[in-house]
């Protein structure tokens, strides 16, 4: 099945997301689509999934002109999307959810199970997409949900398959296997859509490729005579440095000691197992594994919104296990939290409020009971201006802001007051290059001037161009520690630990 | 490769469940101590049970228990339980110790009320399912809401538009008439609730709280402007209890669930129809997802609108008929503000029941014992004031509301309106 | 020009506000227009439903009118019945800044009462200066202990303040069945239950007697307006007020900066409490003069529409407050002239509400009224 789309064009308000884009989609071929957070090729991949209607242009499968009036029409029409966030229900089995919108049944609407059980064993069987049927989402690991995912999409019998930054939650291993599946899927006949923001990857698994840049077609090309540096500038639109320039490694004092940390989820099971760790001041430590294997518990042990249940915490030659987030904050330690959006910012406060989110009661900020208003605004309007936030007032609400300028928001907030340590969980998530950039900048820059910064991240890029250690957390315990100080770290060996094969003494 | 760490040890954590266990284990033997001290040391005479009535055709011998050794004997099991709940408990012998000893301690309380005295324990099984009605039709309601991502604070003002509608509809055309128009009322209120958090993307509990308001505004201004001077509108006839033939007979549970009117039936019939359509049917699953996961089912061509406003609009009809329960199924007469809190209570008693209509309808059942235990106690002449015994129900539902919630899993995406992109 | 001068410029430019909007515009003063207007409507659709005809739905809107604003008696009362309902409004526009909707107003207004009146009608010999505080004080304290309960039983096991506190109303009225029994409580001579009447020197003077001994309007406007005052400070000025605004947006992130969310759950529904309280405390001191079974009269529910009608901001409150209390001494004149049932504002309240919480629904009746909703990109 062929698809093109023509003169593709897509408004949200004045934002046009999408401008008169044209693209050929090929049965037996995968089209790598590339660009950054941002680009619009999400919202390109919705309208072809009939998630949005597009204000103009054409959808044209095998030289006839549709519309999808909705996700069904384009599912009947045999497109299935992989969403980068899985679309999967957690409390539902595999086959429940594989059959999600087409179930089998039997009279008075009985729901065919043993049918469902029967179809994704079949595909399992057919593409080497094996799943226990009645496994439950959510206590599958996150490669596994994409298979799922997968077969969600074949078990409706899609000919064209959109796969939405599928990496991004993935090992290096992980990611060669599934990139087995994917050619095994186009060697069927299939057409593939591959959508990433990760140069490497395209390169190697794509045909062709298509670049966007601000909703618009920037270039195509061919993965065969294409380099990363050229692909990046199609994408960017400027010249990309892919490395960090930070001062030589000179650690100083232990900062953070954590020992035999233990922390539990609310489900009592263990989150954080025994874990043990060290930060210098003017060291950057990375904690590398893929996601939901205790970093994000370990962090918030650290920064004290989750009590461990045994362990330490010594910061700055202090016991602080019981102290309590404030306590922390006021002695030096900064914490850029993992999700800016829940967690980070309050949307519907200002700007300014926000910048004083966490120290709006001290001396800055604060007088007796009552808070400075005036003061919180000439600070937040310095830090604004220090930090490149894009705002146009301190006044203006915090939602109205770019997913960059948020981070930029918090990032400003946690370094403008003097810091010993920066926890930093999933810093540039879902950033586009240039937050990218200024946030790393920022991060080595507290780093040359003596913090201690721990950093956490899913995007392995992301830890190797910052750390001067890396530590690779698998199953809530720390399997493996690389010194990165010197020369660069393999890869590989660290894909392997995040996987959790055990690491061989000699690596 | 630097170093290796951590390869896992086994060290014995004190997690929150042992420290359930430990608080649950400090409970028991409170009440151990209560017993003892309270409902043992003071009471003498025998306390008299009557199982059945002397007419009934399998008759039973009366339960006589004597009041003080048997008390003495549950403060016995349950220091026994906390003990060992405090030393070694955990796991899920924490709730089911908590939910026997609390079972038990209510048996003491009652041996204690009857000493010297008889008391009809059958009759008051049946009241309690009686009362568990509204309890577990409101309950059903809250779940189909809440299954599909609705929080539904309104099932009180649907209970109280029902029951109005059947007083009113009934004392014109009839009791089957009132409660088809009670059933469509209690539809038209879930439409409307629909209608406002799905397509006006209002509060959840805001237009729930809104509808209650508005259906005690209209009842209580028509009740005082129209039924005060016309009392033949507020006067419909009742549903009586029929018995169905054998069951009917069987000793306890006979009276208890098969010599009732159609309201009882009716509940046991919608607790297997609910369960049915929620977990075995194709429906059902889609209503799940669109309250577990609203987007992944609009990803796959579930309309979440639509499935919102169909279930919530059935759970609303479902209210509806809980709501006659009120007038049709017992007075037949409407009062000012008659549902006195009970859509709450069945809220509480669809988290008591971990969202599953088996599990309301044994909520239902806890609340509807402590409501007519009340009711009958205060004919036993305790030295326990009556109002404090009226508040039994209202403080069951604090500490199950209290007790449950935070170990219950509800659907994920409650309380959120979904915005289509 | 130097680049200190011109970073200088940047930051002032920084630290301009802009101008309100036209969305705020309509969000704070045409939607609530309409919604008063559409909810009078429907109220004389329902008339209509109920054969009332039309020449006396004209009269009770007359009526509603003169009765809430007509002359100076009406405006006493419509002051008088705003107090209340303004302080528990107040107390609950607090809590929902937090996040907590607490519908308990009503107990908390009962509790309140009752220790209000205890302490009112104890302690004789007393000078009005130490007995009148003392007796609201006992009122507001009361309120916050009641609410607290809920407060606390949402911080610590996660119970949801709507149906806690709903129990609590319902245990309220049994306490005050109870409690007004009791032997050193009740009214020496009688057998129903009521209280002993308040002493003088705990009475909220009136403050237009000089004019008129019927006219009603009390020293508890003065305490009403004092609340306003510092319900505003504490919200907007102080750092626990930042606390209740951060937690009741954004739990989460408020929990990430530091604030300890159970303080402030506790917090919240105390001062709610003890505003709920005070406005309790307020009915039996300065108007019932005694506490009996139904002396709240529901004032704790409609309080929930008055702090939703003000969008939960004092001054809003206060307004909306003053609006009820219009609807309900009107309502009275409506149900003596015109026949129709006093029952009728409830129904209009709630419509009010509706509308005021659903915007959308507004717009979507009024399509003029307002500009274009613009969409937003979701990603």
């Amino acid at each position: 099945m062929d698809v093109e789309l023509r003169g593709i064009t897509k408004r949200f308000g004045p934002i046009v997301a999408n401008a008169e884009i044209d693209l050929d989609i090929r049965a037996g071929e995968v089209l790598g689509l590339l660009g950054e957070n941002g680009a619009g090729k999400s919202t390109l991949m919705n309208v072809l999934c009939g998630l949005y209607t597009p204000d103009e242009g054409n959808i044209i499968i095998d030289g006839k002109p549709v519309t999808f009036d909705g996700p069904g029409a384009a599912i009947a029409a045999g497109i299935g999307m992989v969403h980068q966030h899985f679309m999967l229900v957690p409390v539902f089995t595999v086959a429940e959810n594989a059959i999600l919108g087409i179930e089998p049944t039997k009279q008075v609407d009985y729901l065919d199970l043993a049918a469902a059980r029967q179809q994704v064993n079949e595909i399992g069987d057919r593409y080497g997409l094996q799943v226990d049927p009645d496994a439950r989402i959510e206590d599958l690991p996150v490669g596994t949900q994409q298979r799922v995912e997968i077969i969600k999409v074949l078990v409706r019998s899609a000919d064209v398959l959109i796969l939405d930054e599928p990496t991004a939650v993935l090992t290096p291993q992980e990611v060669e296997e599934f990139f087995g599946i994917v050619r095994s899927l186009r060697d069927a006949g299939k057409a593939i859509v591959f959508i990433t923001h990760k140069l490497d990857e395209i390169l190697e698994i794509s045909d062709r490729i298509t670049v966007l840049r601000g909703g618009r077609v920037t270039g195509y090309g061919d993965p065969k005579t294409l380099t990363e540096q050229r692909l990046a500038e199609m994408m960017v639109g400027r010249p990309v440095r892919f490395d960090v320039d930070k001062a030589p490694y000179n650690p100083g004092d232990l900062l953070l000691e954590v020992r035999d940390l233990t922390v539990l989820r609310a489900n009592d099971e263990i989150a954080a197992d025994h874990v043990s760790l060290e930060v210098r001041s003017g060291e950057i430590v990375g904690i590398a594994g893929v996601q939901g294997n205790g970093q994000s518990a370990l962090i918030e042990a650290i920064t004290g919104l989750h009590r461990p249940v045994d362990g330490t915490i010594i910061f700055d030659g202090q016991d602080i296990t019981n102290v309590s987030v404030r306590a922390r904050h006021a002695m030096g330690m900064a914490h850029i939290p993992e999700d800016r959006q829940r967690t980070g910012i309050i949307g519907d406060f200002t700007v300014a409020e926000n910048m004083a989110l966490n120290s709006y009661y001290d001396e800055r900020y604060a007088k007796g009971m009552s808070i400075v208003w005036p003061a919180v605004a000439t600070h937040a309007a310095d830090y604004v201006a220090d930090f490149d936030v894009r705002t146009p007032s301190v006044h203006a609400k915090a939602s109205q802001l770019s997913g960059g300028n948020q981070q930029k928001l918090v990032v400003a907030r946690e370094l403008s007051r003097d810091t010993k340590l920066l926890i930093a969980a999933q810093p540039t998530r879902g950033l586009d290059v240039g937050s990218v950039e200024y946030i790393h900048g920022r991060v080595v820059a507290a780093r040359d001037e003596g913090d201690g910064v721990l950093i956490m991240s899913s995007e392995l890029d992301e830890i190797l161009a910052l750390s001067d250690r890396i530590l690779v957390m698998f199953k809530g315990r720390i399997v493996a520690e690389f010194d990165a100080s010197k020369q660069p770290v393999d890869r590989n060996a660290v894909g392997l630990a995040m996987a959790g094969s055990a690491p061989r003494a000699a690596a | 490769m630097v170093a290796v760490q951590n390869i896992s040890r086994q060290t014995k954590i004190g997690t929150p469940a042992d420290r359930r266990a430990r608080i649950a284990g400090i409970v028991l033997i409170g009440l151990a101590l209560f017993v003892a001290g309270v409902f043992s040391a003071a009471v003498t005479g025998d306390a008299t049970f009557r199982l059945s009535r002397p007419t009934d055709v399998w008759a039973v011998p009366n339960l006589v228990i004597p009041a003080a050794p048997f008390n003495y004997i549950v403060a016995a099991i349950l220091a026994f339980l906390g003990a060992r709940q405090f030393l070694r408990g955990g796991g899920k012998w924490t709730t089911l110790s908590l939910g026997i000893g609390l079972a038990l301690a209510v048996c003491a309380f009652l041996v204690w009320a009857t000493a010297g005295k008889a008391f009809s324990l059958s009759g008051m099984l049946q009241a309690t399912m009686v009362r568990a009605v509204p309890l577990v039709l409101g309950a059903i309601t809250g779940m189909m809401c809440e299954r599909v991502g609705v929080v539904n604070i309104a099932i009180e003002g649907m209970l109280l538009a029902g029951a109005f509608t059947g007083a009113l509809i009934g004392s014109v055309l009839g009791g089957v008439g009132g409660l088809i128009a009670a059933i469509g009322i209690g539809g038209l209120f879930g439409l409307i609730l629909a209608a406002l958090v799905v397509t006006y993307r209002m509060d959840q509990i805001i237009a729930g709280v809104v509808i209650n308001l508005f259906v005690l505004g209209l009842t209580s201004y028509v009740s005082s402007q129209v039924f005060a001077e016309h009392r033949f509108l507020n006067n419909a006839p009742v549903f009586r209890a029929f018995k169905i033939p054998v069951l009917g007979d069987i000793p306890v549970i006979g009276p208890m669930f098969f010599n009732q009117n159609i309201f009882v039936y009716g509940s046991l019939v919608m607790v297997v129809v609910a369960t049915y359509y929620l977990f075995y049917t194709r429906m059902g699953l889609r209503a799940r997802s669109v309250g577990e996961h609203p987007r992944a089912a609009d990803t796959l061509g579930i309309n979440v609108y639509r499935t919102r406003y169909i279930n919530v609009t059935a759970a609303g009809m479902i209210a509806g008929f809980g709501g006659a329960w009120f007038t049709l199924g017992s007075v037949g007469r409407f009062d000012e503000n008659m549902t006195g809190g009970r859509g709450f209570i069945a809220l509480a008693a669809m988290l008591f029941g971990r969202y599953h209509p088996v599990g309301a309808l044994m909520a239902a059942l806890v609340f509807g014992f402590a409501d007519s235990m009340q009711q009958k106690l205060a004919l036993l002449r305790t030295p326990i004031p009556s109002e404090f015994l009226a508040m039994a129900p209202y403080i069951a539902t604090i500490i199950v509301v209290a007790g449950v919630v935070g170990r219950t899993r509800t659907p994920a995406a409650g309380g959120k309106a979904y915005i289509k992109e | 020009m130097s680049a200190k001068a011109s970073n200088d410029n940047l930051t002032q430019n920084l630290l301009q506000r802009a101008a309100p909007s036209r969305a705020e515009f309509e969000d704070l003063v045409i939607v609530p227009i309409f919604a008063v207007i559409v909810a009078l409507a429907v109220g004389a659709l329902v008339m209509l439903a109920t054969a009332v005809d039309l020449p006396t739905i004209g009269r009770s809107y007359i009526a509603l009118l003169q009765g809430s604003v007509g002359s100076l008696n009406a405006l006493s009362e419509t002051l008088t019945a705003a107090a209340p309902l303004v302080l528990a409004g107040l107390g609950l526009a607090l809590g929902f800044r937090a996040g907590l909707f607490n519908i308990g107003a009503e107990g908390q207004i009962v509790i309140g009462g009752l220790a209000a009146v205890i302490v009112g009608f104890s302690f004789a010999g007393l000078p009005w200066f130490v007995h009148l505080p003392l007796a609201l004080i006992a009122g507001a304290l009361a309120g916050a202990l009641y609410a607290s309960i809920a407060g606390w039983l949402r911080a610590a096991t996660g119970a949801h303040e709507v149906i806690s506190t709903i129990m609590l109303n319902l245990i309220s009225y049994r306490i005050l069945d109870y409690v007004l029994r009791q032997p050193f409580i009740q009214r020496e001579g009688r057998a129903d239950p009521i209280s002993r009447s308040v002493l003088d020197s705990a009475e909220l003077p009136q403050l237009l007697a000089w004019i008129d001994p019927n006219l009603r309007v009390h020293a508890g406007i003065l305490v009403v307006i004092a609340a306003v005052v510092v319900v505003h400070w504490i919200l907007f000025r102080t750092k626990i007020g930042f606390e209740f605004r951060a937690s009741g947006k954004n739990l989460d992130a408020a929990r990430y900066a530091g604030m300890r969310a159970s303080f402030t759950i506790v917090a919240a529904m105390a001062s709610a409490g003890a505003l709920a309280g005070l406005a309790g405390a307020n009915q039996v001191l300065g108007v019932l003069d005694r506490a009996s079974p139904g002396f709240s009269a529901g004032i704790g529910f409609d309080a929930i529409s008055v702090a939703l009608l003000g969008r939960s901001h004092p001054v809003g409150v206060l307004f909306a407050g003053l609006l009820f209390g219009a609807l309900k001494t009107g309502g009275r004149q409506m149900q003596v002239d015109a026949g129709v049932s006093v029952d009728l504002i409830g129904i209009i309240q709630a419509l009010i509400i509706v509308f005021i919480a659903a915007p959308l629904l507004v717009r979507a009746i009024f399509p003029w009224g307002f500009r274009k909703p613009q969409t937003e990109p979701n990603e």
